[in-house]
């Protein structure tokens, strides 16, 4: 009952998503969805001294973008808003363990591009192509 | 290894298809993704190389031997397409790209010589975008407005919508022949002789159903009917619109250019005769060559058998199915009601997963809104996925099918 895509830890997030849900006093919050899923995420972050204090997400949609999102939560909590600018679609797949393949690549970086949005949101900043590119 | 059914030597018929030979993830392809387009025959794959090979040429106004070739194997075509529909002349056959440019055709050229302000334009719910979208472009140019019949719990057109919808301020009914999503056949027939009361026309889009089940445009009455190459075996890029001669005739031109034309000068221009008065710029030769091959490949299996055969599959894969837990089907489940196009979703298992864990055991299956997503909406699923089949899928390969249904639940669902 092997499946290459579907790791025992990705259908663990998926089934038991690590902070979820709504936040009370998030100083930002972002939202993007996939058109070719209909996936969904929405990031709400509160920020102290310029980095991630608390992270919450939302969501909707398949497996693999729920559960890259819920991953990205627990990594980014702690670390400075640059590091955040920082990241990119290596450190995605190195969460997941996996390269879901092109078709697939989009849904497991919504939840980066969503937290990207909000860090460059907070900070008032104009979104850079690389951004806009990863979904 | 591959069971024969009574109608059609499914196991002689795989051995023309290169391409069922092909292993996807170690495994051995099952293709079951027909309803977005058909695997090749090497016939029509033969025919194509032997074009470029031996006779390619621009066609119509060439003196030289290879333009006649090609115009002749060109025309010829036509004439297939002509038959296999039933339709009443061959200059009623207007070739395209695929079946969206067609309703375009109809959308565009008839559209805006008739439509007018107060028009009613009736669609169903079930259409695909493409005969949703042009309609609703027309609609807000001319205020018109556009209505949807409606369908019941078992996937069918609901009859009092299609009388209370149908009325005198009707122009035109565009109905699919067979739904992509369900795979509900629509009483067509009976759609035309009512909107004909009302002096409306009717359009079909014939996508889901010439490939598949016998067609008689002439029998249906219809005043256009439009279907795509590439879903029928035939290769992408060339599509048919049918219309009947009376009304090509009194409608301008869609696009224009070359070809298309009888005299141009700086005052105007004149145009050709049907059906090329609608086919600007060098055509898809190659294209409506091999759609013919791909016609007389399934002319020679007979379109009945071809129609029985995926009724067999598509009864076997529903009761399959129907045994495994959490499995919701979209569509009739009379499978006299409906063509080889099933639609469902498992537990809450998002589609495009399903599909992830279907391609991992070398099954192509689609996931999606289908490009209808009015339909998603009325019946309130953001996806499905949707397994369809063709002459050369066989019960086996829906066994292996189950197999990675069960698979797929029992990881999410453990």
């Amino acid at each position: 009952m092997s499946s290459e895509i579907y790791r025992d830890i990705i259908l663990d997030y998926y089934r038991h998503p690590r902070n979820a849900g709504e936040m009370p006093n998030a100083d930002v919050r972002a939202k993007d969805s996939n058109p070719l899923c209909g996936d969904i995420i929405e990031m709400q972050l509160r920020i102290k001294d310029g980095r991630i204090d608390d992270v919450r997400f939302q969501g909707k949609g398949c497996a693999i973008s729920q559960a890259s999102a819920s991953m990205l939560t627990e990594v980014a909590k702690g670390k400075s808003l640059d590091d955040v600018k920082a990241m990119g679609k290596s450190d995605v797949l190195s969460l997941l363990g996996i390269d879901p393949g092109p078709t697939r690549i989009k849904c497991a970086l919504l939840g980066l591009k969503v937290l990207k949005l909000a860090v460059y949101g907070f900070l008032g900043q104009a979104i850079t192509e690389e951004v806009k590119q990863l979904v | 290894m591959v069971e024969k059914l009574a109608t059609i030597n499914v196991a002689k018929i795989r051995e023309d298809f290169p391409i069922l030979q092909r292993q996807v993830n170690g495994k051995p392809l099952v293709y079951f993704d027909n309803a977005a387009t058909s695997q090749k025959p090497k016939q029509v794959i033969e025919a194509l190389d032997k074009y470029y090979r031996e006779y390619n040429a621009n066609i119509h106004r060439g003196i030289h031997k290879l333009a006649e070739e090609a115009t002749l194997a060109h025309e010829e075509a036509r004439e297939k397409v002509a038959k296999f529909i039933n339709a009443g002349r061959t200059e009623e056959i207007v070739f395209t790209r695929n079946a969206t440019e067609a309703l375009n055709l109809v959308a565009f050229a008839w559209g805006r010589a008739n439509i007018k302000q107060g028009d009613k334009i009736v669609l169903t719910i079930m259409e695909h975008h493409s005969n949703i979208v042009p309609w609703q472009q027309l609609a807000k140019e001319k205020g018109a407005t556009v209505e949807f019949i409606k369908i019941d719990d078992e996937g069918l057109l609901r009859q009092d919508e299609i009388h209370e919808l149908i009325d005198e301020r009707t122009k035109i009914v565009c109905v699919a022949h067979a739904s992509n999503v369900l795979g509900t056949v629509n009483p067509v027939k009976e759609i035309t002789r009512t909107a004909h009361r009302f002096g409306s026309l009717t359009l079909i889009d014939a996508a889901q159903s010439v490939p598949h089940m016998p067609v008689d445009a002439r029998d249906m009455d219809c005043d256009f009917l439009a279907f795509s190459g590439h879903k029928m075996l035939g290769p992408t890029g060339i599509g048919v619109l049918y219309g009947k001669s009376k009304h090509l005739d009194s409608m301008p031109p869609f696009l224009c250019g070359g070809e298309m034309i009888k005299e141009v000068h700086t005052t105007g221009a004149t145009w050709k005769e049907l059906p090329y008065k609608f086919e600007a710029g060098t055509p898809n030769v190659e294209g409506a060559i091999g759609l013919g091959v791909s016609i007389d490949y399934l002319r020679k299996i007979g379109m009945k058998n071809v129609h029985d055969h995926e009724r067999e599959i598509t009864g076997y894969a529903l009761r399959r199915m129907g045994e495994i837990e959490g499995t919701t089907v979209y569509g009739p489940k009379d499978v006299g009601k409906r063509v080889g196009v099933i639609s469902f979703n498992l537990g809450d298992i998002h589609a495009h997963d399903l599909a992830s864990i279907m391609d991992e055991e070398g099954i192509a299956i689609r996931s999606g809104h289908h490009c209808a997503q009015p339909l998603m909406e009325f019946l309130q699923i953001p996806a499905a996925s949707r397994a369809s089949f063709y002459i050369y899928n066989t019960n086996q390969e829906v066994n292996v099918f189950i197999d990675a249904l069960e698979k797929a639940r029992k990881l999410f669902n453990p």
